[in-house]
């Protein structure tokens, strides 16, 4: 879709190393303005490698990122999250011991949208309520399903271009799972672009427009959702058929 | 009815035989002996051993009525006799090992391997009858008054408690015996020599002492008590008006205090402040930003040293600032050296960061002593000729008045700590102390905070450093040892890890202390151990726990406590297509 469109994020042949270990092969993704695009793939195939390329965490060897056009591949991680890329990390990674608003406010670290904090704030509580009721509670305290939700409404607080997830699902109930992947729709219809990394292929594959699929660093299918869900190859390996 | 559940408390008493037998044999007993706390009645050596037998007659009380009971089933009487029978067997083991110590140093003389094991320790334990027979001294002693310990175990609590903190605030009297006298004094020697001699309180010091703690503290506990029954019910105003008068109190109280005590304390309030500042400011790099400095003397080095140069005629003759003049520079300098030794070092976590920083507090020291920058640093010499601070024409010379200078900048300090508490660059370092590599993915840019934090530190322990330049006139390189970094650690970790309060009572407890009752300077670094090693078993979070450090110590137990709770379900609605 959008193929006039230039898009948000892209990364052009992105090739990247830990020490001498070769992790990303070649990797080329474009994400274009509100999409929900996912990254699919087993455990060790990159997929965490990716965000981190992205966020400037690691710098990748060959291949650059462009986020709206502009190379922000070597710039550093606070110059990246400023331009407007906010990530929800795996495990959801809260701060535990600081309260639900404190955790809110270090994800508006750098707002630069000149909103103040309060209608930041009140945005993430329209799309989480709960939230809102456990203001002043520990975030270690908070249940999985609620930690998910205070941990995506402090990405949202950083109002990000584009919002990266690093496996929402991971460790949670399944009904806690659809509920999160519905919640990732409706932000993303809220105008938020998304790229989420997945290894449920299903739940992913059933919000998104487009998927990729990596395998140990390199893309080896590109397709719109439907496209993938079709794949025969997709089916065997991801999707569980037999 | 079987008498094995008294077998639980033979360990009590054969730990507290170990504790006392060691510090009796490493000579602390002897040392102590020489300083009273109630005039040639009671001498600090006794309140230790007191102090031991006791806390072993309470335990061992209380876990032979657990034992009992679990054994007999609950029976008041039957609790009664074995607090009391259980805490008598453990005083006799305890007394046990000095008895057979009495007994051994009369048959053979211990002296060539244990050499403070010397004729007046034997003396001292058993009361002036160092024969054989002397043996059944400290052996039927330690039994009764570990007795009296049981005994204390079956008052109701808040008796007991009244009891404990009247006691325990008693022997801290006596054990500051030399700052009242002194403060006395001022009244009239005569006056003074009524309640205090150079030695300790005299008896009848010693009974207002006690009645006066007594009140006090029987009067605290009423107020407490009234106040958890019924809370204060007064409008927020009144509150505040209330604590505003408290805070003013403690402020005149602090403004007061060298005048009250006179030179000599004053002159350890002054050598308190300087350690209170730095324990600010390690405070930040530790507490609130996470990074392990141990070379913390490095800065406070740097502080004092550049303070002297800058304002000694002897080094660089053409520079010759006044102490104020200097102080920017100071400060400045400190927190260059801080970033320049951060910019390497903070890339380093945990261990190695700890490793490094003591690395580059020796090399501090080294350079001070070394020849090649004598000319300017004075080498083995030192600084000398360090002029006084002058405010306003008047000169602070005396301790009583250097004792402003420091609170002034202790004031500075706190509020700087405060402020930070609840600022973003605070949150920035709580969330990086939590988990810094998220922090970083959020956009802290965590090398910049922890610069900062580390040169923060730095300049704080400049304003230290500098007041210690003017304080004794003078600067040598020995005085930067890594026993600095090591005093101001445990202090922050004594009183509370990111404690504010902390700092004061950890300052109080390892500096002041030690510097009042000079004997405790042997066994300096032998108590800090023992000090550390039981706050970071029995209370981690210190003394006076900052909230936040309280929780975090406290979470795990707390994570468990949840896993009792019902989980909660939250509703959603069915979706049968997207379970696919």
């Amino acid at each position: 879709m959008n193929g006039e469109k230039k898009p948000v994020l892209e990364l052009q042949n992105v090739t990247t190393h830990y020490g001498p270990i070769l992790m990303l092969q070649n990797l080329s993704v474009e994400i274009f303005p509100g999409e929900i695009v996912c990254l699919l793939g087993g455990n060790a195939s990159g997929k965490t490698t990716t965000l981190k390329t992205i966020l400037g965490m690691i710098v990748p060897t060959e291949g650059s990122v462009y986020l709206g056009g502009e190379k922000i591949s070597g710039l550093n991680t606070m110059e990246i999250v400023k331009m407007g890329i906010s990530m929800v990390p795996e495990n959801r990674r809260l701060f535990k011991r600081m309260t639900v608003r404190e955790n809110l406010e270090i994800g508006a670290f750098l707002r630069t949208n000149g909103k103040s904090l309060d209608e930041d704030m009140e945005r993430v509580f329209t799309l989480f309520p709960r939230v809102k009721e456990r203001l002043n509670q520990r975030a270690g305290t908070l249940s999985g399903g609620e930690q998910q939700m205070v941990a995506v409404g402090r990405a949202l607080m950083a109002d990000p271009k584009i919002l990266l997830m690093d496996e929402p699902s991971m460790g949670l109930a399944p009904v806690l799972v659809e509920q999160t992947f519905e919640i990732i729709q409706q932000i993303n219809e809220q105008g938020t672009t998304i790229f989420v990394v997945e290894q449920n292929a299903n739940m992913a594959l059933s919000i998104a427009n487009r998927g990729y699929v990596l395998q140990t660093g390199k893309i080896v299918l590109a397709d719109t959702a439907q496209g993938l869900l079709n794949d025969s190859m997709m089916r065997h390996a991801y999707l569980g058929e037999a | 009815m079987t008498l094995d559940h008294l077998k639980s408390s033979l360990k009590p008493g054969f730990y507290a035989g170990i504790v006392a037998l060691f510090i009796s044999v490493i000579g602390m007993i002897e040392t102590f002996s020489n300083r009273d706390i109630i005039h040639g009645v009671f001498s600090i050596s006794h309140t230790f051993l007191v102090i031991i037998a006791l806390i072993t007659g309470y335990f061992s009380a209380t876990r032979a009525q657990r034992a009992g009971i679990r054994q007999h089933g609950i029976d008041r009487r039957a609790e009664v006799v074995n607090a009391i029978a259980g805490s008598l067997i453990a005083g006799f083991v305890m007394g046990l090992f000095l008895a057979v110590l009495v007994v051994v140093a009369n048959l053979i003389n211990l002296r060539p391997v244990f050499v403070n094991v010397t004729p007046k320790l034997i003396d001292l334990l058993t009361f002036g009858r160092p024969s054989l027979a002397g043996s059944i001294v400290p052996l039927s002693m330690f039994t009764i008054v570990s007795g009296l310990g049981g005994a204390l175990s079956l008052f109701r609590s808040d008796i007991r408690r009244l009891i404990v903190t009247s006691l325990l605030w008693f022997a801290f009297a006596g054990l500051i015996s030399e700052v009242i006298r002194l403060s006395l004094s001022r009244l009239g020697v005569n006056v003074a020599r009524k309640f205090v001699t150079t030695r300790g309180l005299t008896p009848l010091g010693a009974a207002v002492m006690l009645a006066l703690i007594f009140a006090i503290v029987y009067a605290s506990q009423r107020l407490r008590d009234r106040q958890r029954r019924q809370p204060d019910q007064s409008s927020p105003a009144r509150k505040r008006a209330v604590r505003f008068r408290s805070w003013g109190l403690i402020f005149v109280l602090l403004l007061v205090l060298p005048w009250v005590v006179g030179r000599v304390p004053s002159d350890v309030l002054v050598l308190v402040g300087i350690y209170v500042l730095m324990g600010f400011g390690l405070n930040i790099v530790v507490g609130k930003a996470g990074l392990l400095d141990l070379g913390y003397v490095a800065f406070f080095a740097v502080g004092a040293y550049s303070t002297a140069i800058l304002t000694s005629a002897d080094q660089l003759p053409n520079i010759q600032l006044s102490f104020w003049a200097a102080l920017p520079f100071v400060i400045g300098i400190t927190g260059l050296a801080g970033l320049l030794i951060g910019a390497p070092v903070l890339r380093m976590r945990g261990d190695y960061l700890a490793i490094v920083t003591l690395g580059f507090g020796e090399i501090a020291r080294f350079l001070a002593l070394s020849d090649w920058f004598s000319p300017v640093l004075g080498g083995a010499q030192g600084v000398v000729k360090i002029p006084n601070v002058v405010i306003a024409g008047i000169e602070l010379a005396d301790p009583e008045e250097l004792y402003y200078l420091i609170m002034f900048f202790c004031l500075i300090t706190l509020f700087i700590s405060w402020r930070l508490e609840g600022s973003r660059v605070g949150r920035a370092w709580v969330a990086m102390r939590e988990d810094e590599q998220v922090a970083e993915s959020m956009g802290i840019n965590t090398i910049y905070y922890k610069m900062l934090a580390f040169a923060m530190g730095a300049m704080i322990a400049s304003l230290g450093g500098a007041v210690f330049a003017v304080k004794l006139n003078t600067v040598f390189p020995f005085s930067f040892s890594v026993n600095v970094s090591i005093t101001v650690l445990s202090l922050i970790i004594i009183g509370g890890i990111g404690s504010i309060p902390g700092v004061l009572v950890g300052a109080f407890a390892l500096v002041g202390l030690p510097e009042l009752l000079r004997e405790f300077d042997e066994y300096r670094l032998l108590l800090y151990g023992v000090a550390i090693i039981y706050m970071m078993i029995v209370r981690p979070e210190g003394l006076l726990p900052s909230v936040r450090r309280g929780r975090e110590l406290h979470e795990d137990e707390m994570a468990q406590d949840a896993w009792g709770k019902p989980a909660e379900v939250i509703p959603v609605p069915a979706n049968p297509e997207l379970s696919g």
